[in-house]
């Protein structure tokens, strides 16, 4: 479902290049559940966006769904949900509703479907207080769950998610975790998500990419990734010390 | 296209929940559109010609350029908007949907307001039409002139809007060519010095929005004596900046860098 075969982003600031993705490879399969892990600055953001059609690669290839999204861009827009949770899709002036409205014109769902899909949406992620409320009067966890539903409304066979959980509340959190693992469960959705929260990592995915330096650092299942410290049991802390033996930060 | 027109209209319905500002907006702008005519009629009770052009012919050119310029304005101008999407991070979110960001920038936060604008252009257009005594057979470059303006005018928004990928605050650059664009083509270009005239003819094409084809509807020999044939080149010179701008565009949007997480 996702190829990335020797993927790399650089970027000129100032006269030197800064390398924030190279090298990167992976396959994702159809159905998988998986964490994108990494320290802050480490590349993951820019790895969605490229995964996403909204940055170009600068070196190797990048595939979703069979098609390159830099070249295909909307082509594979309509393969893929995207959510990105430090900042919403949503528009900050309208009811969610007039919002989710405008995506269902930019994907072209047709009304009868896009209502079929938006009672599912409203009753799984509990949407129905607050579709009339502005979006910028949300709270963030309704808005996050705002930000998954216009994500889905199109029935996307990839959600990619950049930090979906990040500042939410323990009940929030739960929520948003439990819809995500029966959107995999049930529909077979492949999603791949970033998070700085190992919660999330141990509660839904069965796989793990651990990306430091722009690099892949790690490729496996959660338990694999304990195994890699000796001595450490919690997740909490074979991450950190992961994290604090990577070399010195740029 | 259809998506467009879907997008403006949603947005509009939007702006109608708030009906006396709404109001307010398109009256202030056709008021201040007004005032444009005003100053026309104010240089006629002086002199009787301006630049070799009558007071009709005068209001015919500057209803023909402003009613390009102002439908151009309503539907496109939002394309200069590309710095504070890309501040804001709303590009990003533009981008991962399966429509042309050419589109989504331009119908974001659509206001029909400057309506008002292009109601007071067709009307003063339709006054010089009527003291006018066009030939039937020289009409039909009228709707080609608005056509090919409005092209030129939103090519001109897109290439400022192309240029805000590389210079994030560079939108005045823009509004010094659409929105002096205007203002120029609101007197006959006779009354400007050769080389600008030259300039707006053969490198950023503005004359090709009313003045060139203008003189062919008004038959007038070209007071600055530039070629017969460039009256008809509107839909060439049109064609020619809309691809350019759409190359920039396209090239803006794959030099796009993107912002923080």
């Amino acid at each position: 479902m996702i190829d990335a075969d020797r993927l790399g982003r650089s970027f000129r600031v100032r006269r030197t290049t800064v390398h924030a993705v190279r090298d990167l490879s992976f396959h994702v399969a159809a159905g998988e559940f998986v964490g994108c892990l990494g320290p802050n600055g480490a590349g993951k953001s820019t790895t969605i966006k490229m995964l996403t059609g909204v940055l170009a690669p600068t070196s190797g290839r990048v595939t979703v769904a069979g098609l390159a999204p830099s070249r295909r861009r909307t082509a594979v827009a309509r393969e893929i949900g995207v959510v990105f949770g430090q900042r919403t899709t949503l528009w900050w002036d309208l009811p969610l509703r007039d919002s989710l409205d405008l995506v269902r014109l930019l994907y072209k769902v047709d009304r009868v479907r896009f209502r079929e899909r938006l009672g599912e949406l409203t009753e799984r992620l509990g949407l129905g207080g607050f579709l009339a409320t502005p979006v910028r009067q949300l709270s963030l966890g309704q808005r996050m769950r705002g930000d998954i539903a216009a994500a889905l409304l199109h029935d996307p066979s990839v959600l990619v998610l950049d930090e979906p959980t990040i500042g939410l509340d323990v009940v929030s959190k739960a929520e948003v975790r439990a819809f995500l693992r029966d959107l995999n469960a049930e529909r077979g959705t492949t999603v791949l998500l970033t998070t700085h929260d190992l919660g999330d990592v141990e509660r839904l995915c069965r796989r793990v990419l651990l990306i430091d330096h722009g690099r892949l650092a790690f490729d496996g299942t959660v338990d694999e990734l304990r195994a890699t410290v000796p001595g450490e049991t919690s997740i909490e802390d074979v991450v950190a010390h992961l994290y604090r033996n990577s070399p010195p930060s740029r | 296209m259809r998506v467009y027109l879907l997008l403006i209209w949603t947005w509009t319905r939007a702006a109608a929940r708030y009906p006396a500002s709404f109001a307010l907006m398109t009256a202030a702008g056709t008021v201040t559109a007004g005032l444009d005519v005003a100053v026309i009629w104010v240089v006629f009770s002086n002199t009787t010609t301006l630049g070799g052009f009558d007071v009709s012919e005068v209001m015919f050119l500057y209803g023909a350029g402003g009613l390009a310029f102002s439908i151009a304005d309503l539907l496109f101008s939002n394309a200069d908007r590309v710095g504070q999407h890309i501040r804001a991070g709303t590009l990003d979110a533009m981008l991962v949907r399966p429509v042309g960001t050419f589109v989504q920038v331009t119908a974001d936060r659509f206001t029909p307001h400057r309506a008002g604008r292009v109601l007071q252009a067709a009307i003063v257009l339709g006054v010089a039409l009527a003291r006018l005594d066009v030939p039937g057979s020289r009409l039909w470059m009228i709707p080609v002139m608005v056509v090919c303006g409005i092209v030129i005018f939103a090519s001109i928004w897109a290439l400022g809007g192309a240029l805000q990928f590389l210079l994030t605050d560079s939108s005045e650059v823009a509004n010094a060519f659409t929105y002096g664009g205007a203002t120029l083509g609101q007197y006959p270009l006779s009354v400007y010095g050769a080389e600008l005239v030259r300039g707006v003819t053969y490198v950023l094409p503005l004359a090709f929005v009313n003045w060139q084809p203008g003189l062919y509807v008004l038959d007038r020999a070209d007071p600055l004596g530039l070629p017969y044939a460039l009256r008809f080149l509107s839909p060439v010179a049109a064609a020619a900046l809309a691809v350019a701008a759409a190359l920039a565009w396209r090239a803006g949007v794959r030099r796009y860098r993107s912002t923080g997480s």
